[in-house]
């Protein structure tokens, strides 16, 4: 194995061992900060070391070997320097095998819980969100501060101090490091799905970075879901969000032709729809139902993502359910965007007369003011209804609205396509 | 990315039964795996498998078990993981539970 071989097989075991190793010495050290440094110091040793010894049989062991010692030293240090009683302290003095066996057994048990923990904390509502999003990448995704710079589309000395600047919040607010109890449960587990869907959305509607981090970051947060769905497993929102990730990963290569441009939903190749996705993604459903309680808003969209799925071609689609859905959405978090999506919904499902009276209710939403869809989706209803020249300005008005060329140009021809005085004077 | 991680031998000598200790190391594995989202589907294969050979349209069909038959598929993994060295790690990881033998890996593309 040449050098450069070996550095990339650490980069891998660190990759698949940091979020366990950092969640294992934050136990210890009570300090996400404190943690995360030991845990480089260890892949330091390693990446001198390793090159010539080779990488040992089991590298995790060996890495939280190696920090725990260094987290041993330190506690002996402040120890030493700070009169301060710490329980770990005290049990130093009175000992260090014992001690040493009892972080030991302390670090064995419950590292998937370690895990958890280590979510909820670098997700804690104190921190901003893209702190939030920063520091969860960083300690659980293992990206490095570049990797997340490149993602975001921001200076990388930015996202740096975002982090530091997050460590020291957590700790100088003295956040435990746990499970948030029961009455806290809820909003904090939001916070958590919240990080998760915006990274994942983040890479899927690609905002900014480059075209390699993009892919990378819905993967990534895909792969945290999957991981929370483990931990987590009675949460039925957690699945409910991996099942609409899963989904709408299950798209990703439908979803651009062949010079990048998008493709809608319903003009999309079902049959380049990834089939083990979206069984991955029923499944998680299921467990979320399995939960038994209300449904809330990832398993209603994790649920409408699969209305769609589950239709074999846009014909066989189950508008009336999605419109179930959205209404149901609506009432959780109302907004006008998920009613024009209900609007498509029930026009789709009832008709166009139906669809348009929901729509036409939105035009005086400021939110949608310069919103292309709402001007689109009342084309194609009046468009339906035969009402041409209301349908072609409305198409034009969609036209001038939209920042996507293709886009545009769909909507010009489609204005174009209008028969004109049809219903006119 | 996704790969697959094949484990490839003589399926008759692979047919002895699996020791107690094994199958608990592996099941701890693979719920390990799964656990850190990597696991997609796992899976043995049957070693009475059949051959199908087209040759200028003319289709022949035989079932197995073959004679030569060394290098044959006897299980594999397909797992999600964020780079080839990952996948390179855990196929280690899994070779040190099992014991000798032999495998590959292939990158798998979209559908």
């Amino acid at each position: 194995m040449t050098a450069s071989d070996t550095h990339r097989a650490i980069d891998a075991v660190w990759r698949l061992e940091s979020a366990r190793i950092i969640a294992g010495l934050t136990r210890m050290m009570r300090d996400v900060g404190v943690a995360e440094e030991l845990a480089q110091d260890a892949l330091v040793v390693a990446l001198e070391k390793w090159p010539e010894s080779g990488v040992p049989d089991n590298p995790g062991a060996w890495l939280m070997a190696t920090a725990k010692h260094r987290a041993i030293d330190l506690l002996r240090r402040n120890k030493r320097l700070e009169t301060k009683q710490e329980q770990l302290g005290h049990e130093l003095e009175t000992g260090p095998d014992t001690a040493e066996a009892e972080i030991d057994a302390a670090l064995d048990d419950d590292l998937g819980d370690d895990v958890l923990r280590l979510m909820f904390i670098s997700c804690h509502p104190v921190l901003s969100t893209e702190s939030r999003v920063a520091l969860t990448l960083r300690l659980l995704g293992g990206l490095t501060t570049d990797e997340i710079a490149r993602a975001f589309l921001v200076p990388e000395p930015t996202v740096a101090q975002r982090i530091v600047r997050a460590k020291r919040t957590l700790s100088a607010k003295r956040i435990p490091f746990e499970v948030p109890p029961e009455a806290e449960r809820a909003a904090r587990l939001s916070s958590v799905l919240e990080v998760l869907y915006l990274v994942y959305n983040e890479g899927y509607s690609a905002t900014a970075g480059d075209d390699w981090m993009r892919p990378a970051l819905c993967a990534e947060a895909l792969r945290l879901g999957r991981v929370l769905a483990e931990l987590a497993p009675k949460e039925p929102e957690v699945h409910g969000l991996v099942a609409l990730m899963e989904i709408q990963a299950s798209r990703s290569s439908a979803r651009t032709g062949p010079s990048g441009e998008p493709i809608p939903l319903l003009e999309q190749n079902r049959g380049r729809w990834d089939q083990l996705l979206i069984r991955r993604g029923f499944a998680a459903l299921l467990r979320a139902e399995r939960a038994g309680a209300p449904l809330g808003p990832y398993v209603l969209q994790g649920a409408i993502a699969a209305c769609h799925a589950q239709a074999r071609t846009p014909e066989e689609t189950d508008w009336a359910r999605i419109a179930t859905l959205y209404q149901a959405l609506a009432r959780l978090t109302p907004s006008p965007v998920v009613e024009l999506n209900r609007a498509v919904a029930l026009g789709m499902a009832f008709g166009p007369a139906e669809g348009l009276e929901l729509a036409d209710r939105l035009t005086g939403e400021p939110a949608l003011k310069s919103y292309h869809l709402l001007p689109s989706v009342r084309a194609d209803f009046l468009a339906r209804l035969g009402r041409s020249d209301e349908a072609r300005s409305e198409y034009e008005r969609a036209a001038a609205l939209t920042r996507n060329e293709r886009e545009r140009r769909v909507l010009l021809e489609r204005a174009a396509a209008c028969a004109p005085g049809k219903t006119g004077p | 990315m996704r790969f697959l991680l094949m484990t490839t031998g003589d399926p008759q000598a692979t047919a002895a039964p699996l020791d107690e200790n094994l199958m608990i190391e592996m099941g701890k594995f693979i719920e390990e795996m799964t656990q850190a989202g990597v696991l997609l589907a796992t899976g043995g294969l049957d070693p009475n498998g059949i051959h199908i050979k087209n040759s200028g349209g003319e289709i022949t069909v035989t079932d197995g078990p073959f004679a030569e038959a060394k290098e044959a598929v006897v299980g594999f993994a397909l797992i999600d993981v964020r780079s080839k060295e990952e996948a390179v790690e855990l196929s280690k990881r899994f070779w040190k539970i099992v014991g000798d033998g032999e495998g590959e890996i292939r990158q798998v593309f979209g559908p």
